[in-house]
């Protein structure tokens, strides 16, 4: 399944002023990859998983899934937002969120959703909280609540908005490595978007990156580092430095070039 | 002054309700060796009409008049403002139909609304309960659809990619989200509902505190006029008191996040 995701030829304009944030967007994900995208700001990234999504359309060209359009969500692709404090309710307790990701779909009785949750809750280490609230929480704990809400539904795909940037560095790691286990315990396919070139390294089989607005795919490189990756000794491979270097200087030119073009 | 004394008077409320009793002290001075006046009744004798006018249940009988309109013009405000501004708020086209009508009915006075109600309702007990409508549905009605307003879009995406219908989008995200500002609204329109049934009862009427506390000015019964308006200041007071403690029930993740409990 070479394609199993393929975006092509993608281009959005905004109505508002005109502007491309990105055109000629073509790149493809294999099931069961963990692709993530990079890119300097406004080079309309977050946009561009927003579009993968469905829950904007893209102004011309393309996104398949397995060969069907995407024209809307859909219940096999999951986002999980960088604003877990919005996109987790604050009026609801932890299992009541994760259960509403099932409650209007499943044919469950309440008791065996409610057992699913706490099961996903476990799987993210969130085994002891179900009824607290999230501001009782730590912000890395609230973006794990976001992601046992994705997993209950049984998602083949996770679309990740910069989940992790928000959060100080010591969590920022730990939820990486979450990120990880469940990756290849569950046989996800996920695209991670990320303004962090290591963050980007560390976690994915392969780097996307977009160009300054409008972007364009810049570069698309494979990370041949083997799993379990590890937060010391993955990132001092030299296949990792090397990596590093390109991805940077790539990134620099890129921001040099809308600089230049800006003036 | 020591810091013992210092923290007692930031820290308690006792020096409020104490001023409450020494003003209550000064008037009955006043009222014993200075002012004698039929007008200027001892709190002791409003005290002895109120509880007079308890006691036969002259009181309670107003009280209830009172209240039942009030809460019946409040209760048709409640649900009437909130259902438009949950409709106002979701739906754009809606907004744009009914905002400047909104803008341009809200600034009128409740109580100008009495004339033209006098010609087209009458002067009976509906009058007074469309009045007391009219006056509290603006503000719930605003709170309410500024609040679903100002939901974020993350959380309508979030509704979208967990598959909400519209119906189930209103019950798990929209009114739980719009849910402290709805209850602000219902709070303001609470003691305006009390203001305009007085009125009302000023106006015209034959029962209620309202006609109780004017006609007792009229027949120069100050102490019961006085014992009418200490009923009224109770009466609010109960009524805000009780609507706190939902408020905290209901929306108590609201203060809790924001560290207002």
């Amino acid at each position: 399944m070479k394609n199993y995701l393929a975006i092509d030829g993608l281009e959005k304009r905004f109505a508002s002023h005109g502007r491309a944030a990105f055109k000629d967007v073509t790149f493809a994900v294999r099931q069961g990859e963990f692709v993530a995208l990079i890119g300097p700001s406004g080079c309309g990234k977050s946009t561009l998983l927003h579009n993968i999504s469905g829950l904007s359309q893209p102004t011309s060209g393309t996104i398949k899934l397995s060969g069907s359009v995407i024209d809307g969500p859909r219940a096999e692709m999951m986002f999980v937002f960088q604003q877990y404090t919005k996109s987790i309710f604050p009026w609801k307790t932890v299992l009541q969120n994760v259960l509403l990701g099932i409650k209007y779909q499943s044919g469950l009785s309440h008791a065996e959703q409610e057992k699913l949750c706490l099961e996903h809750l476990n799987l993210v280490g969130l085994g002891k909280y179900p009824h607290y609230y999230p501001y009782q929480l730590s912000g890395g704990m609230q973006q794990r609540v976001a992601i046992a809400r994705a997993l209950v539904r049984r998602p083949k795909i996770l679309l990740m908005d910069e989940p992790f940037s928000a959060l100080d560095a010591m969590m920022r790691v730990e939820l990486q490595d979450l990120l990880l286990k469940l990756w290849s315990d569950l046989g996800l396919t996920i695209i991670f978007v990320t303004h962090d070139l290591d963050e980007a390294l560390y976690v994915a089989q392969r780097v996307v990156m977009l160009g300054a607005s409008p972007g364009k795919v810049t570069v698309n490189v494979d990370v041949p580092l083997p799993y379990p990756r590890q937060q010391i000794e993955t990132r001092s491979e030299p296949v990792y430095l090397q990596l590093r270097e390109r991805l940077y200087n790539n990134m620099m030119e890129q921001v040099m070039a809308s600089r230049a073009g800006a003036v | 002054m020591t810091a013992k004394v210092q923290a007692m008077l930031r820290e308690s409320r006792l020096t409020g309700v104490a001023l409450i009793f020494l003003l209550l002290a000064l008037w009955q001075l006043s009222a014993i060796y200075l002012v004698h006046s039929p007008t200027w009744p001892t709190v002791t004798t409003i005290f002895e009409s109120w509880f007079e006018n308890i006691a036969d249940g002259t009181l309670i009988k107003h009280l209830f008049a009172t209240l039942w309109r009030q809460m019946l013009g409040y209760g048709l405000a409640v649900v009437a403002g909130i259902t438009l501004g949950l409709v106002m708020g979701y739906y754009r086209a809606f907004y744009n139909l009914l905002e400047p009508l909104v803008e341009i009915l809200r600034p009128i006075p409740g109580p100008a609304y009495l004339p033209i109600l006098v010609l087209f309702v009458g002067i009976g007990h509906e009058m007074k309960v469309v009045l007391i409508f009219l006056a509290a549905l603006f503000p719930i009605l605003l709170n309410t659809y500024s609040g679903v307003r100002s939901i974020d879009r993350v959380q309508f995406d979030t509704a979208r990619t967990l598959g909400l219908t519209t119906f189930q989008t209103f019950r798990e995200l929209v009114l739980p989200a719009a849910s402290p500002q709805i209850l602000t609204g219902m709070r303001i329109s609470l003691a305006i509902s009390l203001i305009l049934a007085v009125l009302g009862e000023m106006v015209v009427s034959n029962d209620g505190l309202g006609y109780f506390v004017l006609l007792a000015q009229r027949t120069f019964k100050v102490p019961d006029m006085f014992a009418g308006i200490f009923t009224l200041a109770l009466l609010g007071y109960a009524l805000n008191r009780l609507f706190l403690i939902a408020e905290r029930r209901v929306a108590r993740w609201h203060y809790e996040s924001s560290g207002r409990l």
